[in-house]
């Protein structure tokens, strides 16, 4: 988002001006985060940048109107941006757009749904936790490029999948089925996941409220919707935040599981690869700023409709964290990610 | 199991029973949700176990059990074991260097206390959702220019812009779990502040240090779009990239069950490391239950 522009500069810059009891603290602070500061300035924030850069200008050969071969690199200003919404090029990336949404509601929704559920399930059962919790690291730890293959070997035409349903579906062939099929192995892999995070979520809630809901008459279902969410939520909205964002990114499954320029399954990442490993980079990297773009509008909405909730919960500590609105909002998120789970993020197998 | 000897013993009464299905109930969930998360790996097994021409047979049991998928998945012209190499040396590398840099941040992050600390950590989360694509671009595009293209530093550099975010957050949160009275009892027995961290602290934190280390060095040997994009040679690929690229002996067709072999080589040590510290993994993913 817009506030990672300053990185390097932001915790050096400021605490001069402070004046506080403890004046040598900003610097060690900014003097030992450097480091990893840099890091990031240098395979982050330099990527976004140069990405910006580079998508205004056309790369490669061409002809230009004698009919000569150009090379090298030609400003072209937003023609990248245009071209991707007009034409031909228009229609293959507003399938990629749709493509990517489509799985992000989706898988994100049954995800969740699912995750929710496994994890009541194991905060009831009393026997076989350990055995649970070993199997639903499983499919956490099976690299995505695999799994994929794993699925596909599933989804076989004579594959194991139509001999158990009794179905003769092509599943690798355009259309709804090869949707499915990645919507199916996505949940597979990331369900059990957000099992887990909310399970440690439930484990948070005392066991007394949920005697005083049960000596107050409360149903099950009334418990679940009263009590378990609202406790949960926090934790919950921070793992679907994530889920949200990674899948949106997603890549490596649609990519091994299906292939390449299926219209059915490209999504952006495809699509920006794809003319990478084309050598256009500068259509590439416009791609690439469009899905960037994305990213953090429905980031940034995410927090914004949701945030609200979230600082009334979690903002009572530090007022004096950030000095505006938007800061506030980000640390809340920050904050609730930190009290429940750190390691979403990547947790679902990088991109 | 106690599942046979319980409705022996509670068959008493009619309630009895109706507790019993209670009692049982999330028994058969878990069930459930152990078949879920296992199935497709067991059908992975299973393929891997076949011999090549019983590919196709749905048996639930590899019926003569064979090797022959791993050795086909050895076979020199795969370069496979070259591809495990690399990937070991690429997510060592990234998994080393990360814990080098990261604990240095996380620790300052949990126990200075300074401006912007929460803006800090707001960037560092926000820079792990950023997409990998839109990294990948920019920099393949600069390391053709510099010449990078088939190396391990191509692979190393990128893979620490999710796998650095991810050890911050991790540390942090365990750092900031530790008692601050240690340092300062460090403190009041005249160490510095750096010698604090380095005495007391880190071998203290080991198990957190040694869990994120685990949750890093997965998410990296997992990395498939950089480790595809920066590289197009064999010897320098990592399994992951390998595997997905496998070709059948007989055009066009899948070797299934040596991509299977594959899947199970690479997956099983990850699945091992799984079990043996699943209590710290799953601590070290929810953060918050560290004793």
């Amino acid at each position: 988002m817009t506030a990672s522009a300053p990185v390097t500069e932001r915790p050096a810059s400021k605490p001069k001006k402070q004046q506080r009891f403890d004046e040598g603290t900003g610097r060690l602070a900014a003097v030992l985060l450097s480091p990893t500061l840099l890091v990031l300035g240098v395979v982050v924030l330099f990527p976004i940048i140069s990405a910006l850069r580079e998508s205004l200008f056309q790369s490669g050969q061409r002809l230009d109107e004698n009919g000569f071969i150009v090379k090298g690199s030609t400003f072209v200003g937003l023609d990248n941006y245009l071209d991707i919404f007009r034409g031909e090029t228009g229609d293959r990336f507003w399938n990629a757009f749709y493509n990517t949404t489509f799985f992000t509601v989706v898988c994100v929704v049954l995800e969740t749904v699912l995750g929710v559920a496994m994890a009541l399930i194991m905060a009831k059962a009393f026997k076989g936790r350990g055995i649970v919790r070993a199997s639903i690291l499983v499919p956490w730890a099976i690299p995505t490029v695999i799994s994929a293959l794993l699925w596909k070997w599933i989804f076989q035409a004579d594959g194991i999948a139509n001999t158990l349903i009794g179905t003769q579906v092509l599943w690798s062939t355009e259309g709804w089925q090869s949707k499915l099929s990645v919507v199916v192995a996505d949940t597979w892999k990331t369900a059990p996941f957000i099992g887990l995070l909310v399970l440690a979520g439930l484990q948070t809630i005392p066991a007394e409220v949920y005697e005083a809901a049960k000596v107050d008459g409360a149903n099950a279902w009334k418990t679940f919707t009263r009590i378990t969410l609202p406790l949960v939520k926090p934790a919950l909205l921070v793992a679907v935040l994530f889920r949200i964002l990674d899948t949106l990114r997603i890549f490596d499954l649609p990519f091994v599981l299906v292939g390449q320029h299926k219209n059915s399954v490209e999504t952006l990442s495809m699509l920006a690869y794809d003319e990478a490993s084309n050598v256009r980079f500068g259509p590439a990297a416009a791609y690439a700023t469009v899905l960037f773009i994305y990213v953090a509008v429905v980031a940034y909405l995410f927090v914004k409709i949701l945030g609200a909730d979230v600082i009334g919960e979690a903002r009572v500590k530090k007022p004096g964290g950030g000095n505006g609105k938007r800061w506030r909002k980000k640390n809340a998120v920050q904050d609730t990610t930190n009290a429940s789970v750190g390691a979403v993020a990547s947790g679902g197998g990088g991109f | 199991m106690a599942t046979a000897t319980a409705p022996a013993g509670g068959g008493k009464l009619k309630t009895a029973e109706t507790s019993a299905l209670r009692r049982y109930a999330p028994l058969i969930g878990v069930v459930v949700i152990v078949l879920y998360c296992l199935a497709p790996f067991y059908w992975m097994m299973v393929s891997a176990f076949r011999r090549p021409s019983d590919q196709f047979s749905n048996d639930i049991i590899p019926a003569p059990f064979s090797f022959q998928n791993f050795k086909d998945v050895f076979a020199g012209s795969n370069g496979f074991a070259r591809g495990l190499l690399n990937s070991l040396i690429v997510a060592g590398t990234v998994t080393i260097l990360t814990l080098i840099i990261g604990m240095v941040a996380a620790y300052t992050l949990a126990r200075l206390d300074f401006k912007f600390k929460n803006v800090v950590l707001a960037i560092i989360i926000t820079t792990s959702m950023f997409p990998g694509i839109s990294l990948v671009v920019p920099l393949l595009k600069l390391f053709v220019d510099i010449k990078w293209i088939n190396t391990y530093q191509a692979m190393i550099v990128p893979s620490l812009s999710f796998a650095l975010p991810l050890a911050v957050w991790n540390l942090t949160s365990f750092f900031r779990q530790m008692p601050q009275e240690l340092e300062q009892a460090a403190m009041v027995d005249g160490c510095t502040p750096a010698q604090a961290f380095r005495k007391v602290i880190i071998p203290l934190a080991a198990p957190g240090v040694f869990t994120t280390a685990i949750i890093t060095f997965i998410a990296a040997w997992n990395e498939f779009l950089i480790a595809l994009s920066m590289t197009n040679k064999k010897s320098i690929q990592t399994a992951n990239v390998i595997v997905s690229q496998f070709t059948g002996t007989t055009g066009r067709d899948q070797p299934f069950g040596s991509q299977m072999a594959a899947g199970v080589v690479v997956t099983i040590p990850l699945v091992i490391a799984v079990l043996l510290f699943q209590r710290r993994i799953v601590a070290g993913l929810t953060a918050g239950g560290v004793k």
